[in-house]
Order: structure tokens, then sequence, then C-alpha cells
């Protein structure tokens, strides 16, 4: 009793010591993204000055309005589109299959859909390439679909399978009981109940192929995708201000949904973040 | 006729299990598991130096060209790298974990985690950019320093060899702190998790025999925690040694395994070279796997 009695001020001081560091690991994770906010609306346009000289909101107009932009973010979102879809069917149908029976090599499935995403990328990336060397297959728009497909399924996997273990089979025994068909059951009972998991999922594949850089690099040749046309503008900058406003874009565009996602699974684990 | 198929099917649950698992099984079978195949065989062709094609015969020789001194030296900076970026991923992790774990009212916790998980899931490129932002040579760094007048100690780091370099956006010091900010998130989650599961009643217990803080969390709560770090670690350093885009932008001209794997398979078109360079991580990331699932890692995730 005696020595809890006299830790107690050292507890208080302690968690106060943590509650300012972890502030401070925090504002270290989020100040970089609010810099760029601020460049977008810089007059500076050779430099990253700090402080910004003065502050405009004409480049705004100018990036939205940029053609090679416009090309690299519809292109993206036509990559990023087709392999949610596919992403969706594929992670679907195995989380599906997983639920409902036991297999041999069930264990294995679920480790052969992560490792796309848990071996370094540039391991997916070569290894694309590689098999495109091997038989002569030319980059297109199809090779960047594939490769972010293959690592999209995952989440979609992740989050439809947390679903049917949390919602349980006795509500497809009732529909069959009553009636229903099967097809009927999936119509009626299992598609609302894992709608919400099925958009989420959704949003986070589209947002992982959206931003995905390093696999990209070896499917596509010369095309650009959005994160790789900001990526050349790194290395040699055309326009600042333009890649400034774009990137500001690419948050906002990558922010909302995933905050959309937090809710919508809010209150369970559903969505495997760590496992990204 | 659809309650007939229905039936049809409802009678034959293997028949529906292998058409549930047919598509997501051939996709990764033939696109993923086929390219990882054809990667390990690429690595036993070999490029012909005078025309510059693959010549597909099986040799070692690409493999022989890893233990050149130059190769090696690639080896073991970019090792040397992620294990540093570890290390301080930890370190900054693990207070943040502790709070949200341990301190956060479930509100703050939500509000903790969503300030985590927001920059796991944004554009890595647009965060990577920022840091362009930060640490150009007129950039916000700089300012500070001069505001606090520590430009000085700035510029003698920067004339520092190894850590140093022309200014903070090319040198070994910016790559690791870009590093650090990137994959910061993917250590606090585990860490977090971990820190979860250790039962109050342990930490009760430990007090009430006498322990001081200090040494509850040394002896109790460290050692429960760990495998949480190790999780983190995976994450950490798997993508540290695969990564080739932060080294390439705020690095010296030094390689690192990706950009040298980037720079075979592009410019020379040496997919054999760059196919064996792999094999490299893939080896690192097995043995520390192995040891992670040893230490417990794995119950962490």
């Amino acid at each position: 009793m005696l020595s809890k009695n006299t830790s107690q001020p050292s507890v208080e001081r302690g968690s106060r010591w943590l509650q300012a560091s972890a502030i401070a690991v925090l504002l270290f994770l989020h100040i970089p993204m609010w810099l760029i906010f601020l460049y977008s609306f810089t007059t500076d346009t050779a430099a990253y000055t700090f402080p910004p000289p003065g502050l405009t909101l004409k480049w705004i107009p100018q990036a939205l309005s940029n053609p090679e932009m416009q090309a690299a973010l519809s292109l993206s979102i036509r990559v990023a589109s087709l392999a949610t879809v596919a992403a969706l069917i594929l992670g679907t149908l195995a989380a599906a299959a997983v639920y409902r029976s036991d297999f041999f090599g069930k264990e294995a499935i679920s480790f052969m859909l992560l490792l796309p995403l848990a071996l370094p990328g540039i391991v997916t990336g070569i290894a694309m390439r590689s098999a495109m060397s091997l038989i002569s297959i030319p980059f297109s728009y199809w090779t960047i679909v594939i490769g972010h497909a293959t690592f999209c399924v995952v989440v979609v996997y992740n989050n439809v399978l947390a679903r049917f273990r949390r919602s349980g089979g006795s509500m497809i025994e009732a529909s069959m009981d009553l009636g229903a068909n099967s097809f009927q059951t999936f119509w009626h009972i299992v598609l609302p109940n894992i709608g919400t998991a099925l958009l989420a999922g959704a949003i986070l594949a589209f947002s992982l192929s959206f931003d995905e850089v390093i696999v990209t690099t070896f499917t596509a040749g010369q095309q650009e995708t959005l994160p790789i046309w900001i990526l050349g503008q790194m290395f040699k900058p055309r326009s600042r201000p333009i890649t400034n406003v774009t990137a500001m874009l690419v948050v906002i565009i990558t922010a909302l949904p995933i905050l959309l996602a937090q809710r919508i699974t809010a209150g369970s684990s559903d969505t495997e973040g760590s496992n990204k | 006729m659809l309650s007939r198929v229905s039936t049809y099917l409802y009678l034959r649950p293997k028949l529906v299990l292998g058409l549930l698992l047919v598509p997501p099984l051939l996709w990764f079978l033939v696109i993923y598991i086929g390219s990882l195949i054809s990667l390990l065989v690429n690595s036993f062709f070999s490029l012909d130096s005078f025309t510059g094609q693959i010549v597909r015969e099986f040799t070692l020789k690409t493999y022989a060209k890893l233990f050149e001194t130059s190769n090696l030296q690639i080896f073991a900076r970019t090792t040397i790298m992620a294990a540093l970026v570890t290390i301080a991923c930890a370190a900054l992790a693990f207070p943040l974990s502790y709070y949200m774990a341990r301190f956060a009212t479930p509100r703050m916790k939500t509000f903790l985690y969503i300030g985590v998980t927001l920059p796991l899931w944004s554009s890595y490129v647009v965060r990577v950019y920022s840091w362009k932002l930060i640490l150009a040579q007129e950039g916000i760094v700089s300012w500070f320093a001069r505001i606090v007048q520590l430009d000085g100690l700035l510029d003698w780091y920067l004339s520092l060899p190894i850590v140093g370099g022309p200014s903070l956006a090319i040198s070994s010091t910016g790559v690791f702190l870009v590093f650090v900010y990137i994959w910061l998130p993917y250590m606090v989650i585990p860490i977090q998790t971990a820190l979860e599961r250790v039962p109050k009643s342990l930490i009760e217990a430990s007090s009430d025999l006498g322990a001081k803080p200090a040494q509850t969390f040394r002896n109790v709560i460290l050692p429960l925690a760990f495998p949480g770090v190790i999780a983190g670690s995976i994450f950490t350093f798997s993508l540290t040694l695969g990564d080739f885009i932060v080294p390439q932008l705020f690095g010296s001209s030094a390689y690192t395994i990706g950009r040298a794997v980037l720079t075979f398979q592009g410019t020379s078109n040496n997919i054999p070279l760059a196919a064996a360079f792999t094999m490299g991580p893939i080896l690192i990331m097995i043995v520390y796997l192995l040891i992670a699932r040893k230490l417990g890692a794995f119950d962490a995730l």
C-alpha cells in the first residue's frame, strides 16, 4: 500500500510526459501533409521557400486544367476502378470459400493472398516484370490493372471474411429453412449483411491502387498514373505550383474515402490497417 | 428453374466450394505465383554483354555477380538503413502506442487511431513529396534552424561524412528521416494491439507486489509488448529494404537494393541480374520472418 501511495505522483507525471510525446509523434505524422496545403497557395514558383513569400489561389484552376495532370488522373481512376472490381469479386469469393468450409490448404490461401502486400512491393513488381519478359507481354493498361488487382484482393478478403465471421451462419440457415433458395438467400440476406464490408473493402482497395507506385513502375512502361506523374515532377520539376496543387488534390481524394471507410466499420476491427 | 439450380448446388457443397475457389485461386496461382516462379527462372538466366539479349540457358553466373564487393556493399548499406529505420520507428511509436493503449479515453483513442491510420492509407508519393518541401535548402528546417540560430550546427552536421551531404534533401540523414516518417504508422498499430492485450490484472498484481511503475514497465509490460514491436518491425524492415523511391529522391548516388533492381531491369534490360538481386531481400525477409515467428510476432498481428 505504501509503495502505491508514493508512486502515485510519478504515475501522474509519467502519463503527462507520455501524453506530450504521444502528441508530438502524432504531429510529426501530420504536419508534413498540412505543409502541402500551405504550399499549394504559395506565390513562389522556383523554390520551396518557407515561409511562403505570398499566397494566391491562381494555381488551383491552372492545375485542374493541366492536360498532363488530367491524363494521369484519368488513367489512375480507370486503373483503380477496374482493379477494385476485380478485387471485390476475387476477394469475396475467396472469403466465402474460406468461411463456409474446411479444406486442405485453407491457411495457405490467406497467406498467399497477403503475400503481394507483405513482401516488399519491389518483389511483386520485378516478378511481374520478369514474367512479362519471359512470355513477351507488352506493357499496357491491362498489365497495370492486373498488378494492382493482385495486391488489392487481400483488403476486400479481410473485410468480408471478418464480417462473415462476425455475423455467423444462423441467418442464412433461417432463410433457407423458411424456403428461400440459395440465390434469394444471397440477395436478401448475405448481400445486405456484407454490404458495408464490401464498401469499406472497395474504398480501401481503390485508394491502395490509386496511390500505388512501386509495382506500377514495373508494369506501366511509359504510361503515367497520377503518382508516377507526381514522382516524375519530383525528379525534374517542370511546374512546382501545379505539382503542389495536385499533391493536395491527391491527399483530399484519398483521405475522404478512408475517413468514410473508418466510419462504416467503426466499432469493429474489420479494417486491418496494419495489414496494408 | 433457379430454385432447381439452387437445390442442385445445395446438395453439392464441394461443387460450390470449387466454384467459389477457382477464380481467386486461378488468378493467384497463374499471375502471382507464376510471376514469382518466372522471377526465379529469370535469375538463372544471364545477359549476353555483347548483344544485350537475355540468354535463356541455366547458369549461376548471374548469382556469382551478387558477391562482387560493390554489390555486397549495396546489400549491407540497405540492411543497415532498414535496421536503423526500424529502431527509430519503434522508439517513436512506443510512447504513442502506449498512450493509446493505456491512458487515452475511448473517444481520444478513436481520434488517435484515425490519426495514425490516415497517414498509413494516404498517398505514399505525396507523403514523400512533402519532405521535399521540408528538407529543401530554402525549406522549413533551414528556416527554423536560422530562427533558433542553429544554422551553424546544421551546416556542421551536413559537412560530416556518411550522414551529411550538400543539403538535408540530399543526404543519408534525409533518407533516414523520410523512411521513419513514411513507415512509422506500420509500427504504431501492432505495438498498440500488443499493449491492449496486456491484462490490467497483471499490472495491478505487479504493483501490489511492490514493484515501482518503472519496474512494472520493464519487467511486465515491455516483455509482453515485444511481439508487437517485432510484428511492426516486419513491415518497417521489409518496406525499407525494397523501397527505391526515397533513396533515389533524397539519397546520394550510392545504390540501395531497390535502386539497383530498378536500374538493372530498366536501363540495361538485365532482368536476370535484377531477379537474382531480388532474391536478396526475399531471403533476408524469410530469415527475419522465421526469427519473428520464434519471438511470437504473429500473435500480435
